[in-house]
């Protein structure tokens, strides 16, 4: 139990903020506190809608080989937006191809920030811790603002933290999945202990499994497929936007606890009663 | 001289650069990277690295995904 006169938690200072409850993050404040991906979705006029429905500030793109058929250009929709691009390396297995691919998209993005994913295997697509660390401590001596996709392991989220992560962003379950946050219990220890932003990333299959993931504590919420696959995407975007909204309304205004049994909210005798 | 770009094979008159290669697949540069032999190569600096006989170029660039 928490008193006003107790010292106040890390946590608790970071969920206090400032006036108007910006996410401080890698150096800059973002209003939006929900941050997009841009996989899955059916063209590239979807995704537009999208985006602005979901009130983003920040989208994160993949690198590849330049396709010279290929029509449009999802930067140009992002710009256009005026949303922060934030490259990711979707596709590598191991902290070379990660390295090697966050340096290119800081050469083709002009941007030091990098949401890095080394995934172990296709089937799962579950990042690889030893990858991933060894990536991040080459990325983050190189300058990069390193945004690591991590399984939800407390042990590893401190280490990256302390290897000079911006953030750390565990999944609440695979990539695409849908299955929502799957250890709620992990998230709240990552939450606890860190110093830097927690951003749920992977797994949320709905507007409740976001607003879960702010009351859980996190910072922020990634997601894509939960939007760009659903039947409406935009109107899935404005789900989202509020559910993160929502979510982070309940985490600053406090839960009241858990109980076994009934509490009454109305007086506990009523007029006449007993007599 | 024989080279790859993006994986396919494709021959360039001696003496081309970086630069070359990328005009293989684009003229447009703009966010667009370059890889030549698993090293970044600075679009200032396309225009003067010279290509090698079996180099390995890769031009990338962002598209949807993550």
């Amino acid at each position: 139990m928490t008193s006003v006169t107790e010292p106040r938690t890390a946590d608790e200072k970071r969920d206090a903020g400032p006036a108007d409850d910006a996410l401080a993050l890698g150096g800059e404040t973002f209003a939006s506190r929900l941050i997009m991906g841009t996989g899955g979705a059916p063209s590239l006029e979807v995704l537009d809608e999208a985006l602005a429905a979901s009130g983003t500030e920040i989208t994160t793109v993949a690198m590849r080989r330049l396709d010279p058929s290929a029509r449009g250009s999802v930067l140009d929709v992002l710009r256009a937006r005026g949303v922060k691009v934030l490259p990711n390396t979707a596709g590598c297995y191991t902290a070379g191809e990660a390295v090697l691919t966050a340096r290119l998209a800081r050469e083709a993005l002009g941007t030091p920030w990098v949401k890095l994913e080394v995934i172990s295997d296709e089937r799962t697509l579950l990042p690889d811790p030893i990858e991933t660390f060894d990536a991040a401590e080459r990325l983050v001596a190189d300058g990069f603002v390193v945004l690591p996709y991590i399984g939800d392991d407390p042990a590893l989220a401190r280490r990256l933290e302390q290897a000079g992560c911006a953030a750390v962003m565990p999944l609440g379950s695979p990539i695409g999945s849908g299955l929502g946050i799957r250890n709620p219990h992990n998230i709240e220890l990552i939450v606890e202990a860190a110093g830097v932003p927690v951003i749920l990333d992977a797994g949320i299959g709905t507007a409740s499994d976001a607003a879960l993931a702010m009351e859980l504590g996190c910072d922020a919420v990634l997601l894509a497929s939960a939007v760009t696959r659903a039947r409406r995407p935009g109107l899935m975007a404005a789900a989202m936007k509020h559910a993160v909204t929502a979510g982070r309304m309940a985490r600053l205004a406090g839960r009241i606890p858990r109980r076994r049994y009934a509490e009454a909210s109305s007086p506990a005798i009523a007029a006449g009663a007993h007599e | 001289m024989n080279v790859t770009i993006n994986g396919n094979p494709c021959r360039l008159p001696e003496g081309a650069t970086v630069a070359h290669a990328v005009e293989v697949l684009t003229s447009a540069v703009a966010g667009v990277a370059v890889a030549l032999n698993d090293e970044v190569v600075r679009r200032g600096a396309w225009d003067s690295t010279p290509l090698g006989e079996n180099d390995r170029v890769e031009v990338l660039t962002a598209v949807q995904g993550g």
